[in-house]
């Protein structure tokens, strides 16, 4: 019952970040989505082993989340709350992989440990990534991006569709949950043989809302798309984020900061 | 799946066949229905959303359970519109739940919606239940084209990340570990599936019936479509894996010349998995030092492709990394402190 309630507020928060002001805001959702995709692509193509190339992408998410005022302890706790399923995956490479690979003094780290570290710092680079690209671009907007970028408009349009009707579903749902254990004593389980009557109950709900809705866009004027207020504009600011960032994500590629870094620190004391 | 498990090849190959059958599917919705079916499309997918709300107990075994969506919204909608569908779930969870993730978006659409409606729906709900089905019939259906269903994808996901080679899980062992869940999970999706058509078909038959009639799938097309992603796959997979292996990075590139070995692509490759197997059951021998001297033979040696065991480059990367994350965590810090003070 929470767990309902809260994915509705998840959803709402964070559309209303989406909404904030701020430069990064304001640009061409489809700058930040090729920036997303870009860097999401960049950190996936390094080989298994690699930690010290991936720290310096952690600027990228640092970067919007300060810039956007995001809430660093929220988007935290979303990675967080995903992380298990990474985890249970890598988990077995520290098992399976126990060939040294780093050595300082006597004390050794095997291959499956690296390569352990770098599946969770690469899962935390994309779901922050793509976390921040929602919060700094919302939803209706990432749509827009998708179809100006050639998603077939079919698909494009029912994803908004689907997103606008999430929250009245879903309300629709908690209603149901919520009058079921109201009227029963034993606590939140629920029997199997409800869940026909119920899932049934609510189709029935949601086809009829959408037969309501499509007579009552046709009333308006609906032809298949929909417009919005503010066109989008491809300008100098947003040639110059994708270019900027993706020729930067280019150099971290092929040229390992940290350990150049590393080798100087060290070489002088 | 999930961003952090694939490699980009895999990751774009995927990308590629989820674009062609969500543009097949868009191109077959616009042409064979009317536009009442895209509001409708929209609100059964917030629909699917609501219903995975609903958690129950399965019966028996005291853990619950919900609705995943797939064999329902092909049955109700037919295999493009809820292939479509799906693939608007599943974008919605990765971009507000982080389920999976961008990159990884290609692989669940295809696994989660690619099987259940345009192989589970079609060649097995629809030959079981046939025109007139009765309420055995829809059970039956459901129950084994929603555990076809999830098996196939199932194995997709131990396929892909075989592929990506980032995890070093060996094949079988994933297999053993993904198929039996799925099993369980596929035989409650089918159950539910089942006992919510039957419910449906009580009630308010005409739904399904409305469903029924707009089904023209011919079996020669989606045999075509089949084979056009096979090729698609197979052409974009081996561009890709070609062009990644002949652009490695220097340090691959180096030991590459050196040690003369081709040991790059060895982990994804059968044998490997045979090697790991013997690999892991000695490496469960206390002795440490038994093992790397009887051990595996030149693969272990030429497998790092991080500058080996050289204290010193590693102590380097050690200290360069963690300036590096400390400086970053400035940078964040005082743009914020600027921001702060400008506002």
């Amino acid at each position: 019952m929470a767990k309902i309630d809260n994915s509705l507020l998840d959803i709402g928060y964070m559309d209303k970040l989406a909404s904030g002001d701020s430069s990064l805001h304001r640009l061409d959702p489809r700058a930040k989505l090729i920036t997303t995709l870009a860097f999401i692509l960049v950190v996936v193509s390094f080989d298994k082993y690699a930690v010290s190339e991936l720290i310096p992408f952690f600027i990228y998410p640092m970067v919007q989340i300060a810039v956007g005022s995001l809430p660093m302890n929220y988007l935290m706790k979303k990675v967080l709350l995903v992380a298990p399923f990474a985890l249970l995956i890598g988990i077995f490479n520290p098992l399976m992989d126990r060939e040294t690979l780093i050595q300082i003094g006597s004390f050794h780290v095997s291959g499956g440990w690296v390569s352990l570290v770098s599946i969770m710092i690469r899962f935390v680079l994309t779901v922050t990534a793509a976390l921040t690209l929602i919060t700094l671009t919302g939803f209706n907007a990432v749509c827009m991006a998708m179809e100006k970028l050639g998603t077939p408009k079919p698909f494009v349009i029912q994803l908004m569709f689907l997103y606008r009707y999430i929250f009245v579903l879903i309300d629709e749902a908690a209603r149901m949950v919520r009058a079921r254990s109201l009227r029963s004593f034993d606590s939140n389980a629920m029997a199997f043989g409800l869940v026909a009557p119920l899932v049934g109950q609510l189709l029935f709900r949601a086809l009829d809302r959408a037969q309501r809705i499509h007579l009552s866009m046709c009333c308006r004027g609906f032809e298949g798309r929909f417009r919005t207020l503010g066109p989008m504009t491809i300008g100098l600011k947003e040639y110059g984020y994708v270019v900027g960032w993706s020729s930067f994500f280019i150099f971290l590629r092929f040229y390992n900061l940290p350990v150049k870094l590393g080798e100087i620190v060290t070489s002088i004391f | 799946m999930a961003d952090a498990l694939i490699s980009p090849a895999v990751g774009a190959t995927m990308w590629v066949a989820a674009a062609g059958l969500i543009g097949y599917s868009s191109k077959k919705v616009k042409e064979e229905l009317d536009d009442r079916k895209i509001p409708l499309m929209g609100v059964m997918g917030a629909f699917i959303f609501a219903a995975q709300m609903i958690n129950f107990t399965i019966p028996a075994t005291g853990s619950s359970g919900h609705l995943g969506g797939g064999m329902i919204l092909a049955i109700l909608l037919g295999p493009h519109a809820a292939f479509l569908t799906m693939a608007s779930v599943l974008t919605v969870q990765a971009l507000f739940f982080s389920d999976g993730g961008l990159l990884a978006l290609g692989c669940n659409i295809f696994n989660l919606g690619f099987f259940p409606c345009f192989v589970a729906y079609p060649f097995i709900y629809k030959k079981i239940t046939g025109g007139d089905p009765t309420e055995g019939r829809i059970l039956a259906g459901a129950l084994v084209a929603s555990i076809v269903g999830l098996q196939l994808g199932a194995f997709c996901v131990v396929l892909e990340t075989l592929f990506s080679g980032i995890s070093e899980l060996p094949f079988g062992t994933f297999l053993l570990l993904m198929l039996p869940i799925h099993l369980a999970i596929g035989i409650v999706e089918g159950v539910v599936t089942a006992a919510v058509i039957v419910f449906v078909r009580k009630a308010r038959p005409e739904i399904l019936d409305a469903a029924a009639r707009s089904l023209p799938i011919g079996e020669i097309p989606i045999r075509k479509v089949l084979a056009g992603f096979v090729a698609v796959a197979i052409v974009t997979g081996g561009a890709l894996s070609w062009f990644a292996s002949a652009h490695p990075d220097g340090l691959e590139w180096a030991m590459f010349r050196t040690a003369g070995v081709e040991e790059l692509e060895s982990p994804e490759k059968g044998p490997h998995a045979s090697l790991a197997d013997i690999q892991s059951k000695t490496a469960f021998l206390p002795d440490y030092g038994f093992k790397t001297t009887e051990g595996a033979p030149e693969s272990e040696e030429a497998q790092p492709s991080w500058p080996a065991v050289d204290p010193g480059t590693s102590l380097a990367g050690l200290v360069g990394s963690a300036l590096t994350f400390t400086a970053v965590l400035l940078i964040g810090l005082g743009l914020r402190q600027r921001k702060v003070r400008a506002s």
